[in-house]
């Protein structure tokens, strides 16, 4: 039996909460959230799991509920072999995992991205601020609530905006993205077209 | 040789209160030469000693993960050239795998030998450039000119190739865009006859000059527990003794018919890191010359996945079949199940990694790219404590990072 199917059925046999979860490639597991450290720990001390190659938040839709889920992604360098560890967040309005930084400080990194993307906090992460957007930013983009055009937001240096009296804007969805919404029956609905059809080349733009 | 630090000393001075030195905070970036791109250092310093570093990244991120949710995936193949934009070939080949695990589709081999060829030249690519801009750093011109000199030849081949030279989109879900042109492999073999000795007048620039030995050896020494722990992958990592090279380990693309040597280092400073790229880049004319010689007959594509790859233009126009099928790839694009998958490429930067969490249908729901540059700058807070300004500087270029990579 491979490393990996062992050390899960290890992991599951020592923790209640924990479970399969489904996979198409690498063997996975469903993590209660307060496990996630004891779990990780368990996986790379008695386990060889030594590297954390990837920590990923996804989001499963507004309404979904759990809304977050952390998946972790751990590496074993002498069997090379995967194995994905994935925590929901309890709480849809204050997603929060304990962090792993205390493992790996290759985690903190990760961590950070995932807190600026989705606004999952990491108990106990040292430093846990927006790595990829400013600062300031007041919104977290890869929430599936974020449009893909982005909002427009203020720069965070009142120099540059007295100086260019512009903030971060929208992007103009002229043009794209073209995708064709899934399973819909009237050709003339799933016919590809830009998202926001609201201005074109012929029509200005409503508040232009 | 190691290079001796006054840091130690004067710290434990100042504990105890002999002499006072005020710190002072030195922005380093986002644009300098040193930092590739757009990275910005936040350095604290003691004197000319680095006493804190706080990397700032971002300044290039344009948000590909979310890009990627609203598109095919056929669509986003394009955006993956913009990641390590120095290898892009590369990029391109570990993207598509990643989709065609998630569809269970298996490529032919001649597609796969193909995949391999483009990904070691343009790992030969982004290593010549890393090794000439690392020169360029620590003062060594020369070496940059033979190097774009040798690269511009690559990027012909791949104009050749693809179409254009930097951003090549050449892979797709279940295949490549186009069969090799006529003649193109014995002029990737003229390539590698001419490219070897010229690799190693290159490297004689380097490898026994003082002044580089000087500035790299013994500095930014990443310990081989550090490295892993980091999560640092590609030659960073094995610079640091670890022998962990995924087209060895977890062979993909029919890298388990090639024989090659995975070069390890020994010490983990610039130098190691420095003589691991360069001893990759043999390596990957070795590649290069089997792929060509074993090079198998056969189609390009996976013709059997009729609802993910394209049919051939010209029964598009003439087959109603065909059309139908052209049309519905493209605008609900390839159908792929449900389900997650992660996959690594061992990319020139590092392993490079796709998750992909698909609810069905022809939009991945996340794409969260693993990108191998991100991974390799956290340890800057930890490598560069305790190091001179000018050894930042050196330590940057040998970590050999990708900013459009590190930012998405």
């Amino acid at each position: 039996m491979p490393a990996a199917l062992e050390a899960i059925t290890a992991v599951k046999g020592r923790w209640a909460g924990v479970t399969d979860r489904p996979s198409l490639d690498h063997p996975a597991l469903n993590v209660p959230a307060p496990d996630l450290p004891a779990v990780l720990r368990s996986l790379r001390d008695e386990h060889g799991f030594d590297m954390l190659v990837d920590v990923s938040g996804v989001d499963w839709a507004v309404g979904a509920s759990p809304r977050f889920t952390v998946v972790y992604h751990v590496f074993s360098t002498a069997g090379h072999e995967y194995v994905r560890v994935a925590a929901d967040c309890a709480d849809n309005a204050f997603p929060e995992v304990p962090t792993a930084t205390a493992i790996w400080p290759g985690a903190n990194w990760h961590e950070r991205e995932a807190y600026d993307m989705y606004g999952i906090r990491f108990a106990g992460h040292p430093d846990l601020r927006r790595i990829l957007m400013w600062d300031e930013y007041p919104h977290f983009p890869l929430r599936k609530d974020f449009p893909l055009a982005g909002i427009e937001t203020e720069l965070p240096d009142a120099e540059v905006v007295a100086e260019t009296k512009t903030g971060a804007i929208a992007a103009p969805m002229m043009g794209g993205p073209f995708v064709a919404s899934q399973g819909e029956i009237n050709l003339t609905d799933a016919e590809p077209r830009a998202k926001d059809e609201s201005w074109t080349e012929r029509r200005p733009k409503p508040d232009a | 040789m190691p290079v001796e630090h006054t840091f130690p000393d004067s710290a434990a001075k100042n504990a105890q209160g002999e002499f006072e030195t005020e710190k002072m905070s030195l922005s380093m970036g986002p644009s300098h030469p040193s930092t590739h791109g757009v990275l910005r250092l936040q350095l604290e310093l003691d004197g000319e000693v680095v006493t804190k570093a706080d990397p700032v990244v971002g300044y290039l991120h344009r948000g590909d993960e979310k890009i990627a949710e609203n598109m095919t995936y056929n669509q986003f193949v394009p955006y993956t050239d913009r990641l390590d934009y120095l290898a892009p070939l590369a990029n391109n080949m570990a993207y598509a795998i990643a989709v065609e695990r998630l569809a269970k589709l298996e490529v032919p081999p001649r597609c796969q030998a193909i995949r391999v060829i483009t990904a070691e030249m343009a790992r030969v690519s982004a290593h010549l450039l890393g090794l000439g801009a690392f020169g360029i750093d620590v003062g060594a011109w020369t070496v940059f000119l033979y190097s774009f000199t040798e690269r511009e030849k690559l990027y012909k081949l791949f104009e050749e190739l693809t179409g254009a030279r930097f951003t090549t989109s050449y892979a797709r879900i279940g295949g490549v865009a186009r069969d090799l042109p006529p003649g193109w492999t014995d002029r990737v073999l003229a390539f590698c006859d001419q490219f070897l000795p010229i690799l190693e007048e290159i490297l004689d620039l380097l490898t026994r000059n003082r002044i580089f030995v000087d500035r790299t050896a013994g500095v930014g020494v990443i310990s081989r527990e550090d490295a892993i722990a980091y999560g640092l992958t590609g030659p960073n990592l094995r610079a640091s003794g670890v022998p962990l090279d995924l087209r060895k380990d977890r062979p993909y693309s029919g890298y388990e018919q090639y024989e090659f040597d995975v070069a390890v280092g020994t010490k983990g400073d610039g130098y190691d890191r420095y003589l691991v790229r360069g001893e990759e880049m043999r390596q990957s004319v070795r590649i290069i010359r089997q792929a060509v010689a074993k090079l198998p007959p056969g189609k390009w594509y996976a013709e059997d996945a009729r609802r993910i790859i394209a049919p051939p233009k010209d029964k598009i126009l003439t087959s109603m079949e065909e059309l139908i099928q052209n049309f519905m790839i493209v605008t609900e694009g390839p159908q792929m199940p449900a389900g997650e998958v992660y996959f690594e490429a061992e990319n020139p930067k590092g392993a490079l990694g796709f998750y992909i969490v698909s609810k069905g249908g022809g939009v991945p729901w996340r794409l969260k790219i693993r990108a191998p540059s991100f991974c390799n700058l956290s340890i800057l807070p930890k490598v560069c404590v305790g190091a001179m300004v000018s050894d930042v500087v050196s330590i940057l270029g040998s970590l050999d990072f990708v900013m459009g990579e590190c930012d998405r």
